[in-house]
């Protein structure tokens, strides 16, 4: 009994040193020999899903790539890629150009789908789908429009009869990527707006409640009469929430879908930049959804690594082609023709030790 | 000493040294690698709290540099415009973690006077299961039944009731949404009712049962006895009040479904707040900006502190009333 006992305890003792050894010798090496290439990213949640597919099928294809994908949120994507402490990272928002600056080397951005944030709401004894013009939207979330039959919002919608109960708003409480987006579309389409609030992760919201996450708005609106907020179009669609249209810059009412948001990125292809960061919102186009927006994986332009750099890239150039064909499917928008043509261009560029790498 | 009692000392003292023959040769070599592998652990434990406290206050240095004291009497808290004070997310911790003091206090004091003195054991066995196993469940999940049950009844019936009764005052007024202050105190008092009753039945049972005796024996009633084990083990019953409220206090996935994250101080319990703990896990993972993440950091510098100290002052009040009922130190 006691013999056992205390064997028992060294035993656990021994096995706790043993663990500790081994993640400490662990920490020091270089990753595993045999020619097979380990991948470290992290960032943005909202495309996820449709990383983890891509790693899922990539490493079919390439098994001597391990691709490991942790889903962080854009901040700390970015900054564990400042500290190099990934391969790679991922953001909803393009980085800023101050934090461009402290990194310590180029960075690119290579656009991998589009996404959009759409506006969900519970209203007790209407049927018909919902239609806002952009000052509306802007209002309502400012709160100076506060009932449901106010007249700017029954004008745009003839034909309905709203009641006239107060509307609760409802937003993200997580600073997340679908604010950014939604306060970056709200900025564009009203200067009080601007001027008061602006755009960001983690606004500070004039009136309403906040929901954690996608699923936190969503269980806040279906649960509460009379409310109103906004999620991501992916989560939307797959919890059939009811979906408001919103009227773009061309005047016209759209149905958020994916066609639509692909539309957007076409529409704003005059206006994209070189280095490919840039704001769609409020996108011209007859057909384009006005809040929609990239998501991008974000890497150093010269790599350290030859071996891993290579990897990197060949999984890039595969993800953009290849890898879009699995992004309708999860509800992501694909990147327009000469969008994958402009993110080529910035794969190709990648470089290590001076030499580029595909 | 019976023949057993003196074979089982045999037997021990056998296994014994065939342990230390193995392990040390010379007797002693043992006890020590023994002693040092505790002292060890127990030091680590000890240098963890200090290591999160070093790493709080360094990390936090940037904000409280620009901001001082005055973070903690600020309402603003803007990201955007880098602008930071802590103040809505103080009072949302300490209002939300009162109003669960106030619902959970009496209803634990009940549970705990009828497990130990009015409840017969079959009864007594299975209540206190139940009332601990509340204790278990995974706050998550009781941030969903918030959202889905509790919120829909509070929207329906409890806050238009209060509304209409009590409406003049300023504490319920306001829009009813079923999200907010009240919600966020009412899942708060379910989540620690049961760690403050079963303290509570532990510090009634630890009150002698000759003071029982006594009280009966001078002809008192049994609600009058109840008095009197309820003043002897007042110190513990503030003890296990604390306990609660350091519960309460750092309490984060349920409130933050169901309180409405919203960084405001306002009369009414029916208007969304927030709290400290619910700021740090909404914001934290997408934090950009030094400055941002800083003051972040430093309302858990500030959380730390306040539960810190509730539980050390929880401690000493639950160390007294045990000693002096003669050392049943169970209830802390």
């Amino acid at each position: 009994m006691s013999v056992s006992k205390s064997f028992r305890l060294v035993a656990c003792f021994s096995a706790l040193a043993l663990v500790l050894f081994s993640i400490a010798c662990n920490g020091g090496g270089s990753g595993p020999g045999n020619g097979s290439v380990s991948l470290q990213g992290a960032g943005a949640s909202f495309p996820n899903p449709l990383y983890q597919k891509w790693m899922n099928e990539y490493g079919k294809l390439k098994p001597g790539v391990k691709l490991d994908y942790q889903s962080i949120g854009s901040g700390g994507g970015i900054k564990q890629l400042k500290e190099q402490t990934v391969d790679f990272g991922a953001s909803d928002a393009p980085m800023k150009d101050e934090d461009l600056k402290s990194a310590p080397g180029e960075i690119l951005h290579v656009p991998t789908v589009l996404g959009a944030v759409v506006i969900t709401y519970n209203l007790e004894g209407v049927s018909q789908t919902l239609r806002f013009s952009p000052e509306v939207i802007a209002d309502i979330f400012l709160g100076k429009t506060r009932k449901w039959n106010d007249p700017k919002i029954a004008a745009d919608n003839p034909g309905v009869t709203l009641p006239s109960t107060d509307i609760t708003v409802v937003h993200r409480s997580d600073s997340s990527g679908t604010s950014a987006v939604f306060t970056d579309y709200l900025s564009k389409v009203s200067a009080e707006w601007k001027e008061k609030v602006g755009a960001g992760t983690s606004p500070s919201w004039p009136v309403g409640l906040g929901g954690k996450g996608n699923e936190g708005v969503t269980g806040q609106v279906k649960n509460t009469p009379n409310t109103v907020g906004y999620v991501e179009l992916a989560y939307a669609v797959q919890n059939k929430l009811p979906v408001a249209q919103v009227k773009n810059a061309s005047g016209n009412f759209i149905t958020p879908s994916i066609d639509a948001v692909t539309a957007a990125a076409s529409g704003s292809l005059a206006t994209t930049p070189e280095d490919l960061r840039v704001s769609i919102t409020n996108a011209t186009g007859a057909d384009a959804y006005p809040i929609s927006s990239y998501t991008y994986i974000l890497v150093y332009k010269a790599q350290k690594d030859a071996a891993k750099g290579k990897a990197l890239v060949d999984f890039l150039w595969w993800g953009i082609h290849d890898g879009e064909g699995f992004a309708k499917e999860l509800q992501y928008a694909p990147l327009p023709a000469d969008i994958v043509k402009r993110a080529e261009a910035k794969i190709n560029s990648v470089t290590a030790n001076g030499t580029a790498l595909r | 000493m019976s023949a057993v009692a003196q074979n089982r000392k045999l037997k021990f003292a056998g296994n014994n040294s065939t342990w230390r023959r193995v392990l040390s040769p010379t007797g002693n070599t043992g006890d020590a690698i023994f002693r040092v592998l505790m002292l060890f652990v127990a030091l680590l434990m000890v240098g963890i709290v200090v290591a999160m406290v070093f790493a709080l206050a360094t990390d936090s240095m940037l904000s409280i540099r620009q901001f001082g004291f005055g973070f903690l009497t600020s309402q603003r808290w803007d990201p955007i415009k880098g602008e930071f004070g802590a103040l809505p997310f103080v009072y949302g911790t300490i209002a939300s973690s009162l109003i669960a003091l106030l619902i959970s206090v009496p209803f634990s004091l009940g549970i705990a006077i009828f497990l130990v003195e009015q409840a017969p054991h079959y009864i007594a066995r299975p209540v206190a299961f139940l009332v601990e196993l509340l204790a278990a469940i995974p706050s998550v999940v009781y941030g969903l039944w918030g959202i889905f049950v509790l919120a829909p009844v509070l929207r329906q019936y409890v806050e238009p009731a209060l509304a209409k009764t009590l409406g003049w005052l300023p504490l319920f007024s306001g829009s009813i949404t079923g999200i907010g202050l009240l919600t966020g105190g009412i899942i708060l008092a379910i989540m620690v009712t049961p760690i403050i009753s079963a303290v509570v039945r532990d510090v009634l049972a630890a009150v002698p049962g000759s003071q029982r005796e006594a009280a009966l024996a001078l002809g008192a009633t049994k609600w009058e006895m109840i008095r009197v084990v309820l003043v002897n083990g007042a110190p513990g019953i503030a003890g296990a009040v604390i306990l609660g409220l350091g519960r309460a206090i750092g309490e984060t996935m349920a409130v933050t479904m169901v309180i409405g994250n919203r960084p405001q101080i306002s009369w009414s319990l029916f208007d969304p707040s927030y709290t400290i703990a619910s700021a740090i896990a909404n914001e934290f993972t997408e934090a950009t900006g030094d400055l941002y993440l800083s003051s972040l950091v430093e309302l858990g510098l500030i959380l730390f502190l306040v539960t810190f100290f509730v539980n050390g002052v929880a401690r000493v009040l639950v160390w007294n009333v045990t000693r002096k009922s003669g050392g049943v130190g169970r209830a802390a």
